[in-house]
């Protein structure tokens, strides 16, 4: 067995469903005009969270990924996630280094 | 003999006191049950208190769903225990997926803390029982994340099954809907506390233990305190509560 086990970081984006209302997005919406902006619509406030997960290969890590992002991460009931894949990490001790 | 029912501390929790003397006042003996600890310690009931646990990071209510106690506690709820959640343990509660439903951010976007008005939607249901009319109750709200929803399908079975046992009202005694005044989060369906299928588990956002006694400005919440207490003690004595329903999928599915 190798010291070094492969890690691969991975962005989880957690957005409001389609339909739910986001009072945060709707006030980021009405401040608009008072930077002179207009015509941006639709705007919807979400979180998104960075990680690092060792494992043998970039698909099982996908998998604990997608687990933790439904399960933790968002609520199905009210929220949307997409897992956006950011490449091998280093090593897992130095990923969280200027992520 | 006294009935004993727990309260469960999470790092964040802040109204157990409250809840202390709610019980108290209420007849009951409290008993607080740490967060870190999967033991119940023989309690007949379980109160999950206001606050914010774990700091509400993520979203509230969802850290404190995987402490150990909360196994323990959806255990219990699964052999038929009573167990109610205020405030934050509402929003426990609804993360854990012991009752229906999620509690978003207020529709204000402001941190409410006021009294409302809440209408009580069945006399016959073990938070409720202790209830003597449907009058409305003054107790106060305290929250940033209570705005009650769920999809409608969800709402129409709810309100189908008498899952909906207090919903806010306005000052003339009508339903407060999302933008009625007296709504202070805009709750769909004026939504300010809902149960789980079998009934033996539920949820709401206002204050019902710090409204327990004249001096506090109210003691409408009594009742609801109360109806704890007698749905513990006859859990305790039969292992089972009456206004509650035998189903298949008791416990788990909300």
């Amino acid at each position: 067995m190798s010291d070094i086990s492969p890690a691969f970081r991975f962005a989880v984006n957690v957005t409001p469903k389609p339909g739910i209302l986001d009072p945060q997005g709707k006030a980021v919406e009405r401040s608009l005009p008072h930077l002179g902006i207009s015509g941006v619509t639709g705007v919807r406030v979400g979180r998104r969270v960075e990680l690092t997960v060792s494992a043998a290969d970039e698909a099982a890590a996908r998998v604990v990924v997608d687990h933790l992002a439904g399960e933790l991460l968002s609520n199905p009931l009210m929220e949307q996630y997409r897992v956006e894949s950011l490449g091998e990490a280093q090593a897992p001790a130095a990923a969280g280094v200027g992520g | 003999m006294t009935v004993r029912v727990g309260i469960v501390l999470f790092p964040g929790s802040n109204r157990d006191i409250d809840a202390v003397n709610g019980l108290t006042v209420a007849g009951a003996e409290p008993v607080i049950l740490w967060h870190e600890d999967a033991d119940l310690a023989g309690v007949a009931g379980i109160l999950l208190p206001g606050g914010f646990a774990y700091g509400d990071y993520l979203r509230a209510g969802v850290i404190a769903r995987f402490s150990p106690v909360m196994r323990a506690v959806a255990d219990f709820a699964g052999r038929g225990g009573p167990v109610l959640g205020i405030c934050n343990g509402f929003q426990v509660l609804a993360e854990a997926h012991l009752v229906p439903g999620a509690l978003l951010r207020n529709r204000g976007l402001r941190f409410v803390c006021k009294q409302v008005s809440l209408l009580p939607e069945h006399l016959d249901t073990p938070f409720t029982r202790e209830l003597d009319s449907r009058r409305p109750l003054r107790m106060p709200v305290a929250h940033g994340e209570g705005c009650y929803y769920a999809d409608e399908d969800t709402l129409d079975a709810l309100e189908r099954d008498g899952g909906v046992l207090w919903r806010y009202a306005n000052p003339d005694g009508t339903v407060a809907g999302p933008d009625d005044p007296g709504n202070p989060n805009g709750s769909l369906r004026g939504i300010a506390g809902v149960r789980n299928a079998v009934g033996n588990v539920a949820g709401l956002m206002p204050h019902p233990e710090t409204a327990t006694e004249a001096i506090l400005g109210s003691d409408d919440g009594l009742g609801i305190i109360r109806s704890l207490v007698v749905s513990a003690a006859e859990w305790a004595q039969t292992g089972r509560i009456s206004g509650t329903r035998e189903t298949a999928t008791a416990g788990g599915a909300a």
